[in-house]
């Protein structure tokens, strides 16, 4: 089964490169007129912009924090918009919600989230709002803890790090259904 | 060829379905038929009061403006604009919404293809900006938009859809809203760029990878997982959108263009592309885009835009002036591949008839269906239905709703209840001509 799936992949990147897909309304250009301008990059250069964390915690960076750490960084960075306890303002609530979300909203950390590794992964690149990219890796890990403990999803005081983080069982997890498993 | 056994002449068209709707043979054929369908109306003006006689206008007798370098619209067409919901950039999401009613073909103009931002338009130097492919590749490799200007490249015509459009349709009662601020976020462009099998070719992917997580360089990095396989089928890094370079609302200077897949899997900004063996589940997958069902589960990689139709005139909010012969038109579309028809009804539903297709007709691309149709000034009720090539169908209101729920109360037409609505649009014309959103 593996090396028939290898093998039709192997002949669909082949199709694709050199008769172009036949859905395509041109021709896809074959390999041999490729300019081949990529420029070789090494792995410690593109490593600034390798910022994907996987749920099993893969690309997790070290450091920790814990939630009393993150408590004071989020009155100061996040408590603007989300509320002084991450209650919601003029951002959505981080912290408590209904039980469950339905098509009348209600979509929380809490109720819905999968994985917390998520909760890191979109801080670190998006948030604060108005700051993308500013919190340390620290700074970050303290404030999933926070937001974690404030969801009675961790204890108090536990650190968030690399090998904790992942672990932490979100209640809603195994609730998912991949719509289309058959185009992965 | 059908020959005509009873019919000598084509004055009179052929009704096909209830409450006035005609053979689309009618629009297929040159003027003669049509005006032949006005007159027999007996109702329009058309058939009225004498035009007046006829008197230069100033415009006549003067020297025009100057030849702007870069041509917008007449000034008489001011209000064909998107509307936009974060006019003063407050921090959360901006949209802007494409005016359906007001277009008439199947490529929207740039300036009104819809955009919707996670943290503002971005000002991207063309020049600074760069792609990288790493992972599970032989070779990592940064690709500069000088070098992918070098590539040969294809064009190709398709929407871009987000797997929000059409939400509003999720509320319990209609919420009386337009076509744009309905079915605004979703546009069609001939897109030109570089295959992405072939970037991925270069830097020697793995083919037993099955992911690639692409990322832009917005300011929330907004980053999704694709299935390599469509990566390697008919993915494409697109530089180019209506033969211009494509606009900052649509990701300028490249964006991923995955024909027919969820909109906001077609990273824009992008800036870098992993492959690997299993998806992020980033925020946008893992949260935003899963889709709550009535029983408390969720779909997760919604990945496809299924067969679609809306009628985008006459549409909630105009108004037909007389009775008489009227154009029902809109647009069809479908993720996996061309349409095949659409069907047309003025009685709600209970019949139905062909709509004529405009050619092109192209897979994953609108297609712009019309449907001759005569007004007795009575009360209708306009729906259109579409299957693609592939026998998909577009579902009725009342199979789709109990799959994939509704509100328990009206919400704000802003709001996304779910998404990937993909059931029937109805528009009820009343006996004064106006139209309005209904459930039919
Ligand atoms: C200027 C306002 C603003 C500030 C300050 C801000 N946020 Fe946000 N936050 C937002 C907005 C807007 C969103 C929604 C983003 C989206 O939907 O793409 C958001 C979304 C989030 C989410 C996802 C919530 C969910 O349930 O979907 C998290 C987590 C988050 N912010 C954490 C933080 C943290 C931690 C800080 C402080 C470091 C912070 N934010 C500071 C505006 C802000």
């Amino acid at each position: 089964m593996f090396t028939h799936d290898r093998a039709a992949r192997a002949a669909m990147l082949l199709l694709s490169l050199t008769c172009g897909a036949a859905l395509a309304q041109a021709p896809t250009p074959a390999p041999g007129l490729s300019p081949g301008l990529g420029k070789p990059i090494s792995l410690e250069d593109l490593a600034p912009w390798d910022i994907s964390i996987m749920p099993d915690g893969t690309g997790l960076p070290p450091g920790g924090g814990t939630p009393a750490q993150g408590a004071a960084i989020f009155t100061e960075k996040c408590a603007l918009c989300h509320g002084d306890k991450g209650q919601g303002g003029i951002a959505g609530a981080l912290v408590g919600g209904p039980p469950r979300a339905s098509l009348d909203g209600g979509k929380t950390i809490a109720n819905f989230w999968p994985y917390a590794t998520v909760l890191f992964d979109f801080t670190r690149r998006a948030m604060p709002f108005n700051a993308p990219g500013s919190l340390s890796n620290t700074e970050v890990y303290a404030l999933s803890a926070f937001i974690l403990a404030g969801n009675k999803l961790i204890g108090e005081n536990e650190t968030m790090d690399a090998a904790s983080l992942p672990k932490v069982k979100m209640p809603n997890r195994d609730n998912f259904i991949v719509r289309f498993p058959e185009r992965i | 060829m059908t020959s005509h056994r009873t019919q000598p002449t084509v004055q009179e068209p052929e009704i096909v379905a209830g409450n006035g709707l005609l053979h689309r043979r009618a629009l297929l054929r040159r003027g003669l038929t049509l005006a032949g369908a006005m007159g027999a109306g007996g109702a329009g003006s058309l058939t009225g009061a004498a035009a007046e006689p006829l008197a230069d206008p100033p415009w006549t007798h003067e020297i025009g403006g100057i030849i702007p370098p870069y041509q917008v619209a007449s000034r008489f067409e001011k209000n064909v604009v998107r509307s936009t919901d974060n006019p003063r950039n407050e921090p959360r999401n901006s949209r802007a919404r494409t005016p359906h009613h007001l277009l008439k073909g199947i490529i929207t103009p740039n300036g009104l293809h819809f955009t919707i931002c996670h943290g503002g338009v971005p000002d991207i130097d063309p020049a600074q900006h760069k792609l990288v492919i790493h992972g599970l590749v032989k070779r990592p490799l940064v690709f500069t938009l000088d070098a992918l200007e070098r590539y040969p490249m294809v064009s190709r015509i398709g929407f871009v859809e987000c797997g929000g459009n059409s939400a509003p349709l999720f509320s319990n009662e209609p919420l009386q809203e337009s076509v744009q601020a309905i079915h605004g976020l979703a546009s069609c462009s001939e897109w030109t760029g570089v295959p992405l099998a072939a970037l991925l070719e270069e830097a020697g992917v793995d083919l037993k990878a099955k992911w690639m997580i692409a990322e832009g360089a917005d300011s929330p990095r907004l980053s999704r997982s694709v299935p390599l396989s469509k990566g390697l089928d008919d993915a494409m890094v697109a530089l180019y959108q209506n033969g211009e370079r494509i606009q900052p609302g649509q990701g300028y200077p490249m964006r991923l263009w995955l024909p027919g897949f969820e909109g906001n899997m077609n990273v824009k900004y992008l800036r870098r592309i992993k492959i690997a063996n299993e998806p992020q589940l980033s925020y946008y997958e893992a949260r935003t885009y899963s889709q709550i069902l009535p029983n408390g589960q969720a779909y997760r990689f919604y990945f496809l835009q299924e067969v679609k139709s809306f009628i985008s005139s006459p549409s909630h909010g105009q108004a037909l002036k007389e009775p008489g012969v009227h154009e029902i038109t809109g647009v069809a579309y479908s993720g996996t591949g061309r349409i095949a028809k659409v069907m047309v009804s003025a009685d709600g539903g209970q019949s139905w008839g062909l709509a004529a297709l405009q050619d092109p007709v192209l897979p994953k691309a609108f297609t712009r269906f019309r449907m001759p149709w005569r007004w007795n000034g009575g009360p209708a009720v306009l729906q259109s239905r579409a299957w693609d090539e592939g026998g998909n169908v577009q579902p009725l209101r009342e199979a789709f709703v109990a799959q994939r729920g509704q509100t328990s109360k009206p919400p704000s037409v802003l709001a996304f209840p779910s998404q990937h609505f993909n059931s029937i649009t109805s528009w009820a014309v009343g006996a004064n001509g106006e139209v309005k959103h209904v459930y039919a």
